[in-house]
């Protein structure tokens, strides 16, 4: 209690970090999380895609300013440019690729996304290049705030503060909505919760998982180009993302929505606290937490464990 | 003809004997027509370099500058009369698929020199490498001051300067700038440079400028992207100085964040690497910062030997890939001329004959190079000697980026560890009086 006492306020600072950084998590874990629910098959290319939707956004974003597109435009640009790639890019790699892979081995599933995830990071050098890429006009336009730090104050951004959490929230309510209380969201979990069972209740299956995966695809795009205004957008940033968001994955259990919160929460926040605590161990939290939980419950905080079908 | 035993008048016996020699002059060290000593047809190079991954900001730049100056060679002849071709190869994979291409380069596509490589790890790879197959080896990128320290090799030798010279006159600027400064924090990559970096800072700081209170040491992972949490840290420890190696999409993120959240306005900065992020990051890094280019490359640099060659490569890179150069494009510039002047030096030492393996490495050792900005000299030990430029960032009109002004060139001798000599040994010996003794600082010339 001294300790807290004393630090109290570097505490608070932390849970903004923390708070910040989970929720930038989440919004790749999401999209993850979902496709996993529907398809059955654990997406390495979503990293990709988290990529293409921030050098999309990106590359809108630059060509709007260049036009003399006020700043604030930046925002919605971001969501429109997540759609786009998600419209695009969802449909022709479930319907070319996923479905054709539906009931092969889990095995072959990760091998074929991974293929996939080497040729859409090879096309991204193709169309971007190597060098680094940033778009953070709606990051400036919003500016900073200043936040109380004893006789000091500490300036965070307002984007990271208000934007980046918020989006998540609402993506965390619109999901946790439309899945609950909409038809389409409970086909979506008919599908998820027993393929064949919707499917002889007259639910287009194929369709739902089409569906599903445009959204996955479009949350991780989104993803991307939520991160643009702050990264620095370079090859390998799919792959650094995808990693720690299989973290967040496994942590909340395969296919859990709330659960990708609460798991990207923990993640961020012990990220967070080990910068202030114990900095040498800042790379090795998210995956310790990670290794803690899959020990007491192997199939993470909220999963479900199932018995085999023989 | 089939089983008859014979192919043509070539029984099967002489042909498997025959293909048998073949393949072992192609798997023997020194397999190739440099070892005989025979003019080649034409000069293969195999260059090590990162064209994936995020090193390819380096690495990319790194082969558009081969690929310049290879054609240039070529347009004006070649070398000794011998066109130049270069065949490239990924670093991004790994160690050991380097290792494993060095082998096939030599073995398979029977290059005579290798240029070797961005990453230490595959320096240290390679070097032992270039000793065993026999095969001329440049290190022409990688930074690790160990390689000629912890050994010895009679076929690789370093076109540039090491990390030691890189840190230690990045501290030595900021001694002479901000010699009151109290508390540093560092914010490196997690891996091998970040750490080895900041080990060759402390040390050479707890030397020349004792007490200095360390607020932080932080390690974020390499390939980050959002320095959010860090950025806190030190914004409320108030540290005077933040030292980052950090380079490619990791510093500009850091510069840029730091930069929005006001953190350049309470800690004077010192960058040896940015350089090569200051065309990307822009005006969001802000006058008043401490930058280095691992060497004295800069673009705009104060008093180069040759003005004219500087803004011939400058000029002709700007113009070919919209962009100044930045370090990597000297270094491979360095390693091209090295290459040039060992040839040559070793042509003419053979009166005009075609020099073996052995005899073009013995050329490399005490050669003496023009780069495009001073000269570099290859030690005894295989160690390159280059000046150091640092400098401070300024906001001119004439650029949509920063560019540096005050800026010290260091006399490569003065900054590296002596021959025979550790680093970690050697930078405890230093003395402030080392300070005093600085050039002079020379301002930005628009």
């Amino acid at each position: 209690m001294a300790w807290l006492s004393e630090n109290g306020i570097l505490v608070g600072l932390a849970l903004l970090d923390g708070l910040s950084y989970a929720a930038a998590v989440f919004m790749v874990a999401v999209g993850l999380n979902l496709v996993f629910g529907v398809l059955r098959v654990l997406n390495v290319a979503h990293g990709s895609l988290y990529a293409i939707g921030g050098y999309t956004a990106a590359s809108i974003g630059l060509f709007a300013a260049s036009l003399g597109a006020p700043p604030w435009l930046g925002l919605p640009i971001l969501l429109a440019a997540s759609v786009l790639v998600g419209v695009v890019l969802g449909p022709l790699i479930e319907r070319l690729l996923l479905r054709r892979m539906q009931d092969r081995e889990p095995v072959l599933q990760l091998l074929v996304t991974f293929a996939l995830f080497m040729i859409l990071e090879d096309l991204q050098k193709l169309v971007w290049g190597v060098q680094p890429v940033v778009f953070d006009a709606p990051l400036k336009w919003l500016g900073t705030v200043d936040v109380p730090f004893g006789t000091d104050v500490i300036p965070f951004t307002a984007y990271q503060l208000y934007v980046l959490p918020g989006v998540a929230l609402a993506t965390l309510a619109i999901l946790a909505y439309v899945l609950r209380y909409t038809l389409t969201g409970r086909m979506v979990v008919a599908v998820t919760v027993d393929r064949e069972a919707a499917r002889a209740m007259g639910i287009d299956a194929a369709k739902v998982t089409m569906l599903t995966f445009t959204v996955g695809a479009a949350l991780a795009a989104l993803g991307g180009a939520l991160a643009a205004p702050t990264v620095s957008l370079v090859p390998g940033v799919g792959a650094s993302t995808i990693v720690l968001s299989f973290a967040v994955v496994a942590t909340a259990g395969l296919g859990q929505i709330e659960g990708a919160a609460v798991a990207a929460l923990l993640i961020g926040l012990g990220r967070s606290f080990a910068v202030y605590v114990a900095p040498e161990f800042e790379v090795v939290v998210p995956y310790a937490i990670m290794v803690a939980v899959l020990l007491f419950r192997p199939q993470g905080l909220f999963g479900v464990a199932e018995t085999r079908r023989i | 003809m089939a089983g008859t035993g014979r192919a043509g008048n070539v029984t099967r016996r002489e042909a498997l004997i025959g293909a048998g020699a073949a393949g072992a002059s192609l798997m023997l060290p020194g397999g190739s027509a440099f070892a005989q000593g025979a003019k080649p047809a034409e000069l293969k190079v195999g260059i090590a370099t990162y064209l994936s991954g995020p090193a390819s900001v380096f690495g990319v730049p790194g082969r558009q500058t081969a690929e310049m100056l290879f054609d240039e060679i070529n347009a004006a002849g070649g070398i000794s009369g011998i066109k130049v071709r270069p065949i490239f190869v990924d670093e991004g994979p790994g160690v050991d698929h380097v290792v494993g291409e060095y082998r096939r380069l030599v073995q398979s596509e029977g290059v005579h020199l290798i240029f070797a490589a961005i990453s230490s790890a595959d320096c240290i790879a390679c070097a032992p490498l270039a000793d065993e197959l026999k095969r001329p080896t440049l290190l022409w990128d990688c930074g690790t001051q160990r390689i000629f320290e912890d050994n010895r090799y009679s076929y690789a030798f370093r076109t540039q300067a090491n990390a030691t010279p890189e840190i230690l006159a990045a501290l030595l600027y900021l001694l002479k700038v901000k010699p009151d400064f109290k508390s540093i924090a560092v914010i490196n990559q997690d891996y091998a440079w970040g750490r080895d970096s900041w080990d060759i800072f402390r040390t050479a700081m707890n030397t020349l400028k004792p007490g200095v209170k360390i607020s932080a040491e932080l390690f974020p992972r390499f390939g980050a992207t959002d320095f959010s949490t860090e950025i806190t840290r030190v914004l409320a420890l108030r540290p005077d100085v933040v030292l980052s190696t950090s380079w490619g999409g990791d510093l500009d993120a850091l510069i840029r964040q730091a930069s929005d959240r006001k953190l350049f306005e309470r800690a004077t900065f010192v960058m040896p690497l940015a350089e090569s992020s200051l065309q990307r990051v822009g005006k969001a890094l802000p006058a008043g910062h401490i930058v280095g280019a691992r060497g004295d490359h800069w673009f705009l640099h104060p008093s180069p030997a040759d003005p004219e060659r500087l803004k011939r490569f400058s000029d002709t890179y700007k113009a070919k890939y919209n962009a100044w150069p930045i370090y990597p494009c000297f270094h491979m510039a360095q390693a091209v001329s090295a290459m040039k002047a060992g040839i040559e030096k070793a042509v003419a030492a053979k009166n005009g004959g075609w020099p073996t393996d052995a005899e073009l490495a013995a050329a490399f050792k005490g050669l003496e190079f023009p780069s495009p900005t001073a000269s570099v000299r290859i030690r005894e030990d295989g160690q390159g000697l280059e000046n150091q430029l640092i400098g401070t960032t300024l906001h001119s009109d004439k650029y949509p980026f920063p560019v540096l002004t005050d800026m010290i060139v260091f006399p490569a001798e003065s900054v590296t560890t002596p021959v025979g000599q550790k680093s970690a040994d050697w930078l405890k010996t230093l003395t402030p009086d080392m300070v005093a003794k600085l050039p002079q600082a020379q301002a930005f010339k628009s």
